[in-house]
């Protein structure tokens, strides 16, 4: 008996003091200030998204809180969190390929409208950013987002390496011309090759470093930065949907070949499963000499003590056989429909959009995507990088961003690293499978898909 | 309970039983049947919950089309095309195949090196205690920071292992990759379970071999049976039933191996060692193919659950034995 009635008044306690945390933390709820949660991946460009948003709080008093992703889980994370109609984000700068489903899945609030009534017009704003990160169906009018971070796959080479007379001079034997960052992908090629296994300052060397990670988008990212210059399309300008003979042209199945002639001739050992990190760790450890990567990463690296400065160079995307293409990357500022505080956001995405922050973005290690910003004249000049980036922005193509797109990307990886990496097959049986696999995609999806 | 309690109000003189009145029921508020279910209720309600509702929910779900990245197209009943797409796809039955070469290299691995370190700590000697401890040390680290280390462990150009290889063997540390080459791969992950999950087979060998009385070794003493005859007559016999639910937890544990072979090789290269769990959670949660993937998640759980029924059953006829 004692016991029970221990227990009964232990149960009213518990009652009680739970019954009074919750009124407290409501309390405590009511009595806080302003806030806005902004979701995006945990890298370099967030942080300087941090220090710009002080800006915003100065301003308006509303305090900006950050859910920072690591670009491994980054979808998984948010498109979860999107799936379920949460409410941890109020702002999302949310990848160009999801664009598709959010817009049809509703999880974005459509801009039009507010665009209008604050005047921002997507004229103001580099047309390929604007398209990719904020047109859902694309090339139509219809706004689901601000273009936040503009951002391409680009080229970091080592600058000393290849101004040494020695090695410009081994390399003229060898190839009979100068070596320089290359225009085109035999060219890297044949850098890569002079490179590997070199000893330089008694440390040996690698050629390349390219994309091979399998888990998320790396290999797709990689890998299609070659394939567009070798005629890869996703499917026919004419006839959307229609894959067949397009994605698996012999030309995109040669581009498929030369890339894992790339990964086998150029890259450092056990890069089997890599991506942005293990590229940046690879170049700064002075282990390649020359990085594929998004542009977003080269302000760090240009400031890195090591490699950084007057050690490092850059340069676009090689060109191909039959064009000359480099992959998007970069987002778009979305507010989540299930916001509570959707004002608020919209208060924010105003605000970056005005010229001085956009300028102030760019000076502090964002990509602005403003015109007025990268079309001003003394832009090449404000970074070592800005050039590229300016001529990678001109040629740049998405994946597809349908909402299926996850399930798209996800045949591409495993066809791809079964190809590249695991030597599965021949590069036509990959790109066959790809188109197999798409095409029941699609058709799930309720789309018409032609087979010629 | 209650006849526990009763005898205290009995013997105290002017103190009625609980229950019977008014004023008592209306001090305290609740009967004790009440207070039990109120104790009881959210377990109850929390079994329900996350459990079983979402194990029905899941059943539904497997017979629709539902896809939560096109949650706007609308939901519609498929029948059973789920589960013909899924027994019907090479893709699926390869993945299985690799999960079994997964199961049972990692589990017979891991009962050979687990049983022979039980037997070595099963004799006393000094730094018993010491030496028991460090083998343990694996299994009580989280599979993410296991998969984390060994990435960097088996990293062809600054890991350690490669060199190690390389001291034996001559073999050139950065021409091979333990995680990225597909003859490699599968035994890598074998390798790095085993390394964990061996101790634990271990602890459960040795209840067993502690369990054996030690007048049955000094009979066979007596008759003069070799320390080799004693192994085979004794010591496994009668250690079998423990080996047995050894295998039993690891090939449950093994079946559904994912954040460690996702963090060391993601499933890579190409599909090598792409697990069923890791197949699952990719059509679930990357792909959202929810009607699909909870008819997978069906499948796998008959797998296993039929399974794990037989070998219970095979067990206990050991055990009667």
């Amino acid at each position: 008996m004692r016991r029970l009635g221990w227990l009964r008044s232990t149960a009213a306690s518990v009652v009680a003091a739970a019954a009074a945390l919750g009124g407290l933390g409501g309390g405590q709820a009511a009595a806080q200030g302003k806030q806005l949660t902004l979701c995006w991946a945990a890298w370099d460009p967030a942080n300087a998204l941090v220090e710009l948003g002080k800006d915003f709080t100065k301003q308006s008093g509303i305090e900006m809180k950050y859910e920072f992703v690591p670009w491994t889980s980054y979808a998984d994370r948010f498109l979860n969190e999107l799936n379920s109609h949460g409410k941890l984000c109020d702002l999302i700068i949310g990848d160009s390929q999801w664009i598709g489903g959010a817009a049809e899945n509703k999880w974005y609030v459509k801009l039009n409208d507010f665009f209008d009534k604050e005047h921002i017009s997507m004229d103001d704003f580099v047309p390929a950013t604007v398209v990719g990160y904020s047109q859902w169906p694309k090339n139509t009018p219809n706004y689901w987002a601000l273009p936040a971070m503009a951002d391409a796959v680009g080229w970091t080479y080592r600058k000393d390496w290849f101004a040494r007379p020695e090695i410009q001079s081994a390399f003229k034997a060898k190839y009979g011309r100068d070596l320089a960052p290359p225009k085109t992908y035999d060219e890297l090629k044949q850098i890569g090759e002079f490179f590997q296994g070199r000893e330089i300052d008694g440390k040996k060397v690698y050629g390349a470093y390219i994309f091979t990670e399998r888990g998320s988008e790396g290999i797709t990212m990689g890998v299609t930065n070659v394939l567009y210059n070798y005629g890869f399309a996703y499917d026919n300008p004419k006839k959307p949907y229609q894959m067949q003979g397009i994605v698996n042209s012999a030309d995109a199945a040669k581009g498929l070949e030369f890339y894992k002639e790339l990964y086998k001739c150029c890259t450092a050992p056990g890069m089997t499963n890599a991506y942005m990190q293990e590229g940046l760790d690879a170049f700064k450890s002075g282990q390649v000499a020359m990085q594929m990567n998004w542009f977003a990463f080269f302000p760090g690296l240009y400031k890195d003590p090591n490699v950084g400065g007057d050690k490092i160079g850059f340069f676009v995307n090689p060109a191909g056989p039959k064009g000359h293409f480099t992959q998007l990357g970069g987002q778009g500022i979305s507010v989540v429909a299930t916001s509570d505080h959707k004002d608020d956001a919209l208060a924010y995405i105003k605000w970056f959009a005005q010229p001085a922050v956009q300028q102030k973005w760019w000076q502090i290690g964002g990509y602005s995507a403003l015109k007025a910003v990268v079309d001003a004249p003394d832009f090449p000049k404000s970074a070592a990088f800005a050039p590229q980036f300016l001529e990678s922005m001109g040629i740049v193509k998405d994946f597809w961003a349908e909402p299926s797109y996850a399930q798209l990307l996800l045949d591409m990886q495993k066809r791809v690293h079964d190809y590249v990496v695991a030597d599965k097959g021949t590069s036509q049986q990959a790109l066959d499978l790809l188109v197999k696999d798409w095409t029941k995609v699609f058709k799930e999806q309720g789309k018409e898909v032609a087979s010629q | 309970m209650t006849t526990i309690l009763q005898p205290d109000h009995a013997t105290i003189p002017g103190v009625s039983k609980p229950g019977t009145s008014r004023t008592a029921r209306r001090g305290h508020g609740l009967s004790d049947r009440t207070i039990a279910w109120l104790f009881v209720a959210p377990t109850i309600a929390l079994l329900l919950a996350i459990n079983i509702f979402p194990l029905i929910w899941m059943i539904r779900l497997s017979f629709t089309n539902l896809n939560l990245s096109m949650s706007y197209l609308p939901l519609r009943f498929v029948g059973l095309d789920n589960f013909r797409d899924i027994l019907t796809d090479e893709d699926v039955w390869f993945r299985l195949q690799t999960t079994a070469q997964f199961v049972i290299s990692s589990v017979a691995l891991q009962v050979v090196v687990g049983f022979g370190l039980a037997l070595l700590i099963n004799r006393q000697f000094r730094g018993h205690s010491f030496w028991t401890t460090i083998i343990l040390l694996p299994m009580m680290l989280s599979p993410a920071v296991v998969g984390n280390f060994w990435t960097l462990l088996l990293q062809p150009q600054i890991g350690p292992f490669n060199y190690l290889i390389s001291l034996f063997t001559g073999v050139p540390p950065s021409s091979f990759s333990m995680t990225g080459q597909v003859s490699l791969a599968p035994w890598t992950i074998v390798l790095v379970d085993t390394w964990m999950w061996a101790p634990y087979v271990m602890l459960i060998c040795l209840a067993g071999l502690r369990s054996i009385p030690d007048y049955i070794y000094e009979a066979a003493e007596v008759d003069r049976a070799s320390a080799w005859r004693q192994f085979w007559s004794i010591t496994l016999p009668m250690t079998v039933p423990f080996l047995m639910l050894a295998v039993l937890f690891r090939a449950i544990e093994n079946f559904k191996m994912f954040d460690m072979v996702n963090l060391l090789t993601s499933g890579g290269p190409g599909s090598t060692t792409e697990l069923v769990s890791i197949s699952l959670k990719r059509a679930a949660f990357e792909k959202w193919r929810t009607g699909y993937s909870s008819a997978l998640a069906i499948i796998l759980f008959v797998t296993v659950f039929g399974a794990a029924n037989i070998y219970v059953k095979t067990l206990n006829k050991v055990k009667q034995r």
